[in-house]
């Protein structure tokens, strides 16, 4: 379903990205693991359309989307959920839902898709006129999980879903996690947290200083000895 | 409901109308000319502070350069009525279209630029209009200004005092504000919004920013040439000096004492700055004490204006992604 092909991408003179190849297939559930600096966020960026890359290409349910804009990107079906949840603060949760569905113009679909965020997410229901920045930052995770469902992604690409979350929202997180992959939406999981990643995803990949080292199914990567030894802290 | 939230709706726009009904009927007990022309002056600073609060307050880009767009929309207005003799209801949106022609000429290079740099290309605009306007004297006549500018006819009969120019900015100020609160609460308006809020979310969310970003600019200065043209056709005569950078800083200090990102506070902060230097005249030399002491105070104790949008300050670029007090625990992982 997406496909990177020897994706390499720089910033400036600066390249972060070297050949990078990975795919995500129809309703699988990967993760892409790696430190600090080691380019998940612009393998991310690049997917997303937010940077384009210098070489290789990027092919998303067989077309090439490397050179589209984020928002082209968007109604491919590719929905992201951003590093730190970067919800608008200044809007109520229900624009904010109403943003993820931007790209959209189906007023009536976007209403049920809307009522199908509160069903799953009943804490967004009562605070639906409340500015989003009012949220508490398990709350913000779940309305940043809300907003880009309202795009209807048949991917859903997650950044660091776990990060500044209290132990109970993480949990809670990856629960809605693998309860939307069980849905069949695909979802490229981008994580620092390895241990919580490798348990729901089926496979894997891990980054290390902008280079795939490791490609694998979630099961052997546990039992890697360099993976037990460099992530897992085991 | 708190002020910097009230938008005009189907359920609630009846609260306005004593409001409306006292300003109708302001000019029938207040019979003085001079305190009706300062009630016309308010009524253009209306206009130049709620179209300014579209780029600076609701969008989040830092324009320097509003009085340029206002100066290009009176002149436009000038020329063609007394080159072309056209009446003030052509010139009228003439003048906005021009002045928005500008804008996006403007913002089309320089909206790739952020804060700082986009202040300073706007101020630099600003200055460059000013010479231009006072250097292109076969345009604009430079230093001698455009006299004799015919004021508005209302069914054939040309206005003569300020009464009739009264009604016609309050009739003005009514559609313009009705119209950009249209515009802020549509799709439209959310978008602005959210790329003030976070860029980079707003982009990924599928959001055109860059174009969004020259729209809000264009509805900035269309606006702010409507205000012009007004002022054209009421002080029925330009000159360049009427338009330089202390005007912009006029503007930005109304939208900054009345508040950004609401529709109430740019006409709080536009009628009191407008209203409080003429009231405090019998304070003589020491009138622009109390001018500076109100814009101190304002800043020290209530950062975002009479009836801006709070936080709105701080919300800007990376902070807006700091989290807020929340009930979230330690980080994790």
């Amino acid at each position: 379903m997406l496909e990177l092909r020897g994706v390499s991408t720089r910033y400036g003179p600066v390249q972060v990205l070297w050949e990078v190849s990975l795919t995500v297939g129809e309703g699988e559930l990967v993760c892409l693991l790696g430190g600090n600096a080691s380019g998940k966020s612009t393998t991310m960026k690049t997917i997303l359309g937010l940077v384009h890359p210098v070489r290789g290409e990027v092919l998303f349910r067989g077309r090439p989307i490397h050179r589209d804009t984020p928002a082209q990107v968007v109604r491919a079906g590719i929905a992201p959920v951003l590093e730190s949840r970067r919800i608008f603060p200044q809007l109520t949760v229900y624009e904010n839902l109403l943003m993820g569905a931007y790209t959209r113009t189906d007023g009536p679909g976007i209403r049920q898709d809307i009522e199908a965020v509160y069903e799953r997410f009943p804490v967004l229901r009562e605070r639906r006129g409340q500015l989003g920045g009012t949220l508490s930052g398990g709350e913000q995770q779940m309305l940043a999980i809300a907003r880009a469902l309202l795009a209807r992604p048949r991917l859903l690409v997650m950044d660091e879903p776990s990060m500044g979350l209290s132990p109970l929202y993480v949990e809670k997180t990856f629960e809605v996690i693998q309860d939307l992959n069980r849905q069949g939406i695909a979802i490229l999981l981008v994580e620092q947290n390895a241990n919580m990643a490798l348990a729901i995803a089926q496979r894997g990949y891990v980054l290390q200083t902008g280079r795939i080292v490791l490609a694998d199914t979630a099961q052997n990567l546990v039992n890697h000895p360099m993976m037990r030894k460099a992530y897992l802290e085991l | 409901m708190p002020l910097y939230d009230f938008v005009p709706r189907r359920d609630n726009w009846y609260v306005w109308l004593p409001v409306l009904a006292a300003l109708l009927l302001f000019p029938l007990l207040v019979r003085s000319e001079y305190i009706l022309s300062i009630a016309v002056y308010a009524g253009i600073y209306i206009i130049l502070t709620s179209s300014l609060n579209i780029t600076n307050g609701y969008t989040g880009l830092f324009s320097f350069g509003h009085a340029a767009f206002y100066g290009i929309g009176a002149y436009t207005a000038a020329i063609l009525a007394t080159r072309l003799g056209l009446s003030f209801w052509l010139t009228l949106p003439l003048a906005g279209v021009v002045a928005g022609i500008f804008g996006a000429a403007i913002a089309l290079p320089t909206l790739r630029l952020t804060g700082i740099f986009l202040a300073l290309v706007t101020i630099g605009f600003q200055e460059i209009t000013f010479l231009v306007t006072l250097n292109w004297i076969g345009l604009t006549r430079g230093p001698m200004g455009i006299p004799a500018i015919p004021p508005p006819a209302i069914g054939g009969v040309a206005l003569s005092g300020n009464l009739g120019y009264y009604y016609l900015i309050l009739a003005l100020d009514v559609i313009v504000l009705g119209l950009l609160s249209r515009i802020v609460t549509s799709r439209v308006g959310r978008a602005f919004v959210a790329i003030r809020e976070d860029e980079l979310a707003a982009q990924s969310a599928g959001i055109p920013t860059f174009r969004m970003k020259i729209l809000s600019f264009v509805i900035a200065t269309f606006f702010a040439g409507i205000a012009g043209a007004f002022f054209a056709h009421h002080a029925r005569f330009v000159s360049a000096d009427s338009f330089r950078l202390d005007e912009t800083f006029a503007i930005l200090t109304m939208l900054i004492v009345g508040g950004m990102g609401s529709l109430v506070g740019p006409v709080l902060g536009a009628v009191l700055l407008v209203v409080l230097p003429e009231a405090s005249r019998f304070l003589a030399e020491y009138r622009g004490v109390v001018y500076g002491l109100i814009l101190i105070g304002v800043i020290l104790f209530r950062p975002e204006g009479l009836a801006g949008v709070p936080g709105i300050i701080q919300a800007r670029g990376a902070l807006s992604r700091v989290d807020k007090p929340s009930g979230a625990g330690e980080p994790v992982g």
